[in-house]
């Protein structure tokens, strides 16, 4: 049950990683792209990550995509050409991430005894649990999280506004 | 039982196909959802180590990346309308000003 659900949902977040990179319209990746933030939300979910699972849905395929669309529309993007860099992309893009890609599932497969296995509901992670961790240990850093968003609002503002 | 490997090939897939994303798409905005993609992929394999070992400190860590995100894709997305307004393009083979 858990391995079909593995399958299911990680063969979506492949097939729309790939879409991403076929298609030519901004808004066809950038819908694609939601696709694959949906199905991570379920793989957190299988790995038993409760508060992460909402979290991706809401602050990744909600409110990142929906400002993603919003710029998409607002630009009025077309289809993009294919221009001069195209050919050289291609020719050092696709190698080298298939070098990156073969390095890494060696080192992953290599080490596969060690890492061991993911059994459904052995380990949860509450919301709870997080915000002790969060609000306890860490919560400078929460605190300085907050400052940081606040500094990008007021960069993003500065930034997109229309010049006098 | 799946084995943690397998979610880790899952996010090297998904990393790697962000990476070609990165280099082969011309549009800024599709460039900058690979970086997206990346992240997301990064953010798997957190989870996935923080079930293996039984930490939740995994978990914290992709919420900041999280953070992070939410808040650099408001500055980027703001830094494209800024470019489009001043050069009327979107393609990252005319925005070339700082190459000799």
């Amino acid at each position: 049950m858990h391995l079909v659900l593995f399958f299911i949902f990680g063969g979506l977040c492949v097939a729309g990683a790939l879409n991403l990179l076929l298609q030519r319209h901004p808004i066809n990746s950038a819908l694609s792209l939601i696709v694959v933030m949906s199905s991570l939300a379920v793989l957190y979910l299988l790995l038993g990550a409760e508060f992460l699972a909402a979290a991706q849905v809401i602050v990744y395929s909600g409110a990142i995509m929906v400002l993603f669309t919003f710029v998409i529309m607002l630009l009025n993007a077309g289809r993009e050409e294919r221009t001069h860099g195209s050919k050289a992309a291609y020719l050092v893009g696709f190698p080298g991430a298939a070098a990156l890609l073969a390095l890494l599932v060696y080192v992953f497969l290599s080490y596969r005894e060690q890492l061991g296995g993911v059994v459904l509901g052995e380990y949860l992670v509450t919301t709870s649990d997080l915000s002790r961790v969060l609000f306890h240990e860490l919560l400078l850093p929460f605190e300085v999280t907050s400052v940081l968003i606040l500094v990008a609002i007021l960069g993003a503002v500065a930034l997109a506004r229309k010049e006098q | 039982m799946v084995p943690t490997s397998y979610y880790l090939i899952l996010s090297a897939i998904l990393f790697t196909i962000g990476v070609a994303a990165f280099l082969i798409k011309r549009n800024i905005i599709t460039v900058f959802m690979s970086i997206e993609l990346m992240l997301n992929a990064v953010n798997l394999s957190f989870v996935a180590f923080a079930h293996q070992w039984h930490q939740v400190s995994g978990q914290i860590f992709v919420f900041f990346v999280m953070v992070v995100a939410a808040a650099e894709a408001a500055v980027g997305l703001a830094i494209i309308i800024a470019i489009f307004r001043t050069r009327n393009t979107l393609n990252v083979d005319e925005i070339d000003l700082m190459k000799l």
